[in-house]
């Protein structure tokens, strides 16, 4: 049985410029144990759907169903949702100092963490906080566990964080852009962390990111996300060796690659606006295969390449060699012209 | 900037969405789009979005309209006059007092009675909206151009300038206000301009600090930098850069002192440092009528109603500006 | 950059545009004291020497704190250099004064991070464009608006949207907008400090065409600075990597990923994630223990020896000049003592200083 299973989520939210879909119909699973990244841009709701599912959102409109343990999460009421936050579902973000708080010790924040979820003594519960800030290599975890934030360098602080999130070994674990403020030579130290935390608790991970790099070394699945949608799902190696949707293939493509010193090959025009979107498939203006029926109908999530874990929104053939067909000739229509 | 913004992105995707213009920089797999439809393009300037979000406010709306009833009360005043037939110092000594002679209540005569003098309210009020909206207008402006003159200088020069300026700023915000102003005006005897030149003189400092934290955090963005490296000079940059960004706060700022002034205002005068008589204005009736709210209940009652309904549409009208420059709900969704 | 119209005048051995010599840049910290006896300084940028040529793509990279966006603003000029000397096109420019500076800003400009933060919210894109021409006095406002209009066309923007304002545009568009300002006045150098850093992927590669595009165009000279190594390499010709302060290793773009010298730079190589699953699963990676140190008190020696798999003894006492190391040709420098050899596995080196030791190097530093 899956560990989290979402279900056709809808957020939108009332703005005074109309109603934004920030969500529109997202679905996906997570088995135990395993990472599954959320793939977007700026506004792609990649975010705004995981903070929906741990209750965070607040002021929006959400249908759908997010089963976690076999409970549904968005008709949960607010206590339990407290009582899963933390100790089941453990998160981390991009800003960590925003999350800790200022004021207080972070060995005292743990404690109180782990102790607001568990009854064990003050002594046991600071020993287990020494014990993560060990794990996730924070040098001489026994002195620093009683400094303040600030005093924390910020990779050092995400790693605070990340023990923080695992202080009650919780059986998933949300890192929203854990990486995207740090320098590359940290993020591999944290990523470095989050790994061996998932080995260490069996700990299963949704990492949302833009950075298909971090994707590359992280993941086992993989969802693409635009304007609210999934426009792909499928398995790490499957998203970038063998692609079905044409924005999937667009940020592949946009990527400098190494020794490739040509002009970039960028995806054209700008996403759509979540207010009004266009009628049929929302990357239709930006797609360099479109044709009448994506302007008509907006194409559902299917398998394609006959592959069962493989999902792509998108009305070019489900066939394989069809597809690379397709592909090869466009692209070789570019050359001609350029 | 936060990644996952719906609202911050729709905005201003919402505008390319209608524009999709085929572009130079763009791949060559990039289709070419028909070039924008034959609307006018004229960008909607940050004032005209806020005017657009005021006017959908509709308490903002039900205040200034308040607002412009009362200053057209106070600008037409001489018509109450004509209409009940009663100028503003008249005094009726006859009609208008009890044989006791204490004031008499509000009749077909008196739409609102008449004060211990025999004098009309209904004028009296009228006549004393133009002393509350001009000093508090008057006041304001001053209070706000030597505020922003001193902000802009003591935050964009910063320095010995900014020490000494902020020094007098933290000096004139500890002088007690009152003391200072019931002492300045037993010197001089009461008017209309040391009025105004005392609370002038007194609230500037507060204005002025507002904007020099505006303008210290305004200094270090990155578009002044920018003029900087075009190699533009510090008045282009003060003005033409930083300006423009303070003004809103300082717009803001204004509708919010207005009716702290006009309170002010009403102060002095109960206190009796406010205009000498017989002028009409509303602290000096609220001051005078408390003396007989046994047994002329309207007489302190309807100027203190005039005063309390004008101060909250300036309030709530401020409150409505300051939501229009900077919609809460962008705070919330920028986090 | 590998455009066949400026690699020439890149590689030719003629006078560099822009030259730095021993460059440094303080930074007094607000110390509780009174005196200024014992006041701290940032080591923003500590020495740097430079040179770009004209026509080519300089790439700094580094991480946070390493001093790369101050260096660009000292060179811009918006900083004034503590010691050292910046020459541009034959002409010493590090003490001119403002007035002095003027037509020199003509002459190199800069593109911002933060396509939000570098246009001002309360102005039309029109006016933001057209700023150096105003500033500099530059034509009738017809001619200005014509000029502004032809800019907003190079740049891929609308020409009809000059009347727009920049909370109406995409960060893509609005970086577009601080291109065209850049451009304005025909520069011979543009500055670029993290251009597409604050942007999407798919908007990023717009921009970088674009770049790429102007300067074959008009023939531009570029420092490129950025913390994002595979987009360096992919518009410079040579590169200058950073580490707190001073240039640990500089040389030719593909000479520089090949030969790696430095031990730093081959981290950051390897800590770069590639978006490749096949290279990210099989490579070894070598991931540096702690943080960046402190600007304020640098260590000594080699600045990079408290992070350092190859650190010996001498890293910690001995601060290495910046020379060809190994045998490279004069364009491939690096200042480290115990430098890469082509084929080196960093990943088996374990650091041979004592712990101790640098401490308390660091103390007698600090008592100083």
């Amino acid at each position: 049985m899956s560990l989290l299973e979402v279900k056709n989520l809808r957020v939108s939210f009332n703005t005074p410029d109309g109603v934004v879909n920030a969500v529109r119909g997202l679905s996906f699973e997570l088995n135990k144990g395993k990472t599954l990244a959320i793939v977007g841009e700026s506004g792609s709701g990649k975010s705004v759907s995981t903070q929906t599912i741990t209750g965070l959102t607040r002021g929006a409109k959400v249908t759908g169903e997010a089963y976690f343990d076999g409970v549904d999460l968005l008709t949960a009421d607010a206590s339990y949702l407290r009582k899963v936050r933390g100790s089941q579902i453990g998160m981390i973000f991009q800003d960590p100092l925003s999350s800790l708080h200022p004021y207080y010790r972070v060995g005292w924040q743990i404690v109180e963490m782990i102790r607001a979820h568990e009854s064990v003594s003050k002594q046991a519960a600071r020993d287990r906080a020494i014990e993560l800030l060990n794990l996730v290599g924070i040098p001489r975890a026994d002195t620093r566990i009683d400094d303040f934030p600030h005093q924390f360098s910020g990779g050092m602080r995400q790693r605070v964080m990340i023990a923080m999130a695992m202080s009650l070994s919780p059986s998933l674990l949300i890192a929203d852009e854990p990486t995207t403020a740090l320098d590359v030579t940290v993020q591999a130290q944290v990523l470095g962390v989050m790994r061996t935390m998932q080995e260490q608790f069996g700990t299963a991970i949704i990492l949302i990111t833009h950075d298909l790099g971090v994707v590359a070394q992280m993941t086992d699945d993989v969802v693409v996300m635009y304007a609210g949608a999934a426009m792909e799902t499928a398995s790490r190696r499957e998203i970038f060796y063998n692609q079905h949707h044409p924005y999937t293939e667009g940020l592949l493509q946009s990527l400098p690659t190494q020794g490739e010193t040509s002009r970039l090959t960028p995806i054209s025009g700008t996403p759509p606006s979540l207010i009004s979107l266009p009628p049929g498939c929302p990357f239709e203006p930006r797609c360099r295969y479109a044709f009448d029926k994506c302007r008509e109908e907006t194409p559902p999530l299917r398998e394609v390449f006959a592959d069962p874990d493989h999902h792509s929104a998108c009305w070019l053939s489900t066939d394989q060699d069809e597809r690379v067909r397709v592909r090869e000739e466009s692209y070789a229509r570019d050359e001609a012209t350029a | 900037m936060n990644a996952d913004n719906p609202k911050a992105e729709t905005l201003r995707e919402d505008v390319e969405h209608a524009e999709r213009v085929p572009t130079t920089g763009e791949s060559a797999g990039a289709r070419t789009v028909a070039a924008v439809p034959a609307k006018k393009i004229e960008g909607r300037s940050p004032w005209a979005l806020a005017w657009d979000r005021l006017r959908r406010d509709k308490v903002a709306m039900i205040s200034l309209l308040i607002i412009v009833l009362i200053a057209l009360m106070a600008i037409f005043a001489p018509v109450f006059t004509a209409w009940t037939g009663h100028p503003p110092n008249e005094q009726y000594h006859s009609t208008g007092l009890t044989l006791n002679g204490l004031p008499k209540p509000p009749s077909s005569t008196f739409y609102l009675g008449t004060d211990d003098l025999g004098r009309d309210v209904l004028v009296r009020i009228a006549y004393g909206a133009r002393i509350s909206l001009l000093v508090g207008v008057v006041a304001t402006l001053i209070t706000v151009a030597i505020g922003v003159v001193v902000g802009l200088a003591a935050g964009f020069l910063g320095g010995l300038v900014d020490t000494a300026l902020a020094r007098l700023i933290d000096v004139v915000l500890s002088v007690p206000f009152l003391l200072v102003a019931i002492a300045l005006v037993s010197i001089t005897g009461p008017s209309l301009t040391v009025t105004i030149l005392v609370i002038g003189f007194f609230s500037w400092a507060s204005v002025a600090r507002i904007v020099r934290g505006q303008v210290l955090s305004l200094r270090e963005r990155e578009f002044v930098e920018a003029a900087r490296s075009l190699g533009a000079g510090s008045s282009r940059i003060m003005f033409v850069d930083i300006l423009p960004n303070v003004l809103a706060q300082v717009i803001v700022y204004t509708t919010l002192l207005i009716p702290v002034v006009i309170v002010v205002q009403a102060t002095l005068s109960f206190l009796g440092l406010g205009l000498p008589p017989p002028t009409a204005d509303w602290g000096g009736m609220i001051s005078e009528g408390q003396a007989y709210y046994r047994v002329a209940w309207w007489f302190v009652l309807f100027p203190s109603v005039a005063l309390v309904i004008t101060t909250l549409a300036f309030n709530l009208f401020g409150d409505g500006v300051r939501d229009a420059f900077d919609p809460r709900t962008d705070q919330l969704l920028n986090k | 950059m590998t455009n066949p119209a400026t690699t020439p005048a890149a590689t030719s051995t003629g006078d560099p545009l822009l030259k730095l010599e021993d460059v440094r840049k303080l930074f007094p910290v607000h110390s509780s004291s009174l005196t200024n006896r014992d006041r701290d300084f940032v080591h923003a940028v500590d020495g740097v020497d430079l040179e770009v040529r004209p026509g080519e793509t300089l790439g700094l990279v580094g991480e946070t704190g390493c001093g790369k966006s101050t260096l660009a603003r000292c060179i811009a000029r918006l900083y004034d250099v503590t010691s050292g000397k910046i020459t541009f096109d034959g002409r010493d420019v590090t003490n001119l004064s403002r007035k002095q500076m003027r037509p020199i800003r003509r002459e190199v400009q800069m593109i911002f991070q933060d396509p939000y933060g570098s246009l001002n919210p309360r102005r039309r894109v029109g006016s933001i464009i057209g700023d150096p021409f105003s500033i500099h006095g530059i034509g009738s406002r017809q001619e200005r608006k014509r000029r502004v209009q032809e800019l907003m066309e190079v740049v891929g923007l609308n020409p009809e949207h000059y009347n727009r304002f920049p909370a109406e545009f995409s960060g893509g568009q609005r970086q577009r907008i601080g291109v065209a300002r850049a451009l304005a006045l025909r520069p011979k150098m543009l500055i670029c400090d993290e251009p597409v850093s604050a942007l999407d992927v798919s908007i990023q590669a717009q921009v970088i065409n674009l770049l790429l595009d102007l300067q074959s165009e008009f023939g531009l000279t570029y420092v490129f600075i950025s913390h994002d190594l595979s987009v360096v390499r992919h518009v410079s010709d040579r590169v200058a990597v950073m580490y707190l302060g001073k240039v640990v290793e500089t040389a030719d773009v593909d000479e520089l990923f090949e030969t790696t010298r430095h031990p730093y730079t081959k981290s950051l190589l390897s800590a770069l994630p590639v978006p490749d699953p096949d290279i990210a699963d099989s490579r070894q990676r070598i991931i540096l223990a702690g943080d960046v140190p402190s600007p304020i008190k640098p260590p000594s020696g080699c600045r990079f020896h408290t992070r350092c798999p190859k650190a010996r003894p001498d890293c910690v006492k001995v601060v290495p000049p910046l020379e060809p190391v190994l045998g490279d040709p004069q364009t491939h420098r690096a200042a480290c003592l115990h430098p890469l050899e082509v084929g080196e596995d960093m990943s088996r080196s374990t650091p041979q200083i004592d712990d101790t030791e640098t401490v308390v190097q660091l103390r007698e530093e600090g008592a100083k």
